[in-house]
């Protein structure tokens, strides 16, 4: 199950699909939109939550990679590459709908963790099979769109998309260190919220002793 | 970084990302498991971390592309003959 602590990527390009890309094959095209298009969907969908956003970001993307083809350098990964499209185009389209969006550039949002009270509730008892349900689902999801958005792409492409920390770095063009940092932040910041979370679920189920501290 | 059981442990928050990951160095690693041994505070925040991650991968669906998606994404592309 613990799928996210490791930081391979799942999908390894095709060999010569690059090349074939370049010189047009349509086979290529639609090789390269069943290869990539369900994971993009899910990033544009986690960063924005709508889907007709996370549809038009995917198009978006598709057509971009298309055109621009042929100044993909082999630097980064093909991979790698279509997660920086997808990624620019869902961090534009939030600045076009939120002007108080946050650059990535500027130093993360959090510094105040160092002082905010830590909940300390072991809900770790709660059986995995109680947890897979909608509710909960649901409420993981909130708990995602509750971080600063500095926090969530990196929490998304990294624990969601199983991106390694180099490949997230080089999808945001940041420092592995900064990757790493953020991710931290966002980390502790979801353990916060699930644990107030789960500490009114195990009340109403009456498990055993909660301690707030 | 020193690792000290202060009874405040705030400051040790930032390594434990990295130590979930297996990226802390491996002196620090110790002395952040020998806190440990000793903290039970701390050992919750650890616990509950993980599981944090764990329950993104677990709960969360590996769901397929919605069909329309798909097919307004290759009609977009003019590829509408891979639609199927």
């Amino acid at each position: 199950m613990n799928k996210q602590l490791t930081n391979s990527n799942p999908v390894s390009t095709e060999p010569g699909l690059v090349e074939r890309l370049r010189t047009g094959d349509r086979f290529a095209f639609s090789e390269l939109v069943d290869l990539y298009s369900t994971r993009l969907y899910h990033l544009a969908l986690k960063m924005l939550t709508n889907p007709q956003d996370a549809e038009d970001v995917l198009q978006e993307t598709f057509l971009k990679a298309f055109r621009y083809i042929g100044g993909f350098d082999g630097r980064s990964s093909l991979s790698t590459w279509l997660y920086r499209i997808a990624t620019n185009e869902a961090l534009m389209l939030l600045r076009r709908k939120h002007p108080d969006f946050v650059s990535l550039d500027e130093p993360a949002q959090g510094e105040e963790e160092d002082s905010a009270p830590l909940q300390i509730v072991d809900w770790c008892c709660i059986p995995e099979h109680e947890l897979a349900n909608s509710e909960v689902r649901r409420e993981l999801d909130r708990a995602v769109q509750q971080l600063p958005t500095t926090l969530r792409v990196v929490f998304v492409l990294r624990d969601l998309e199983n991106l390694s920390t180099l490949e997230t770095a080089e999808v945001l063009n940041l420092s592995e260190t900064a990757v790493k940092t953020r991710l931290s932040r966002a980390r502790l910041r979801l353990r916060e919220e699930l644990s107030g979370y789960f500490a009114d679920w195990m009340e109403k189920k009456s498990y055993g002793n909660t301690t707030h501290g | 970084m020193e690792i000290q059981h202060t009874g405040n442990c705030h400051h040790l928050l930032g390594a434990l990302s990295d130590y979930l990951d297996g990226e802390l160095e491996s002196q620090v690693c110790a002395e952040l498991e020998t806190h440990l041994a000793g903290c039970e505070k701390c050992r919750v925040v650890v616990d509950t971390l993980r599981r944090t991650v764990s329950l993104y991968q677990v709960v969360e669906p590996d769901e397929a592309l919605p069909v329309g998606v798909r097919e307004r994404l290759l009609h977009s592309l003019q590829l509408d003959e891979f639609i199927k």
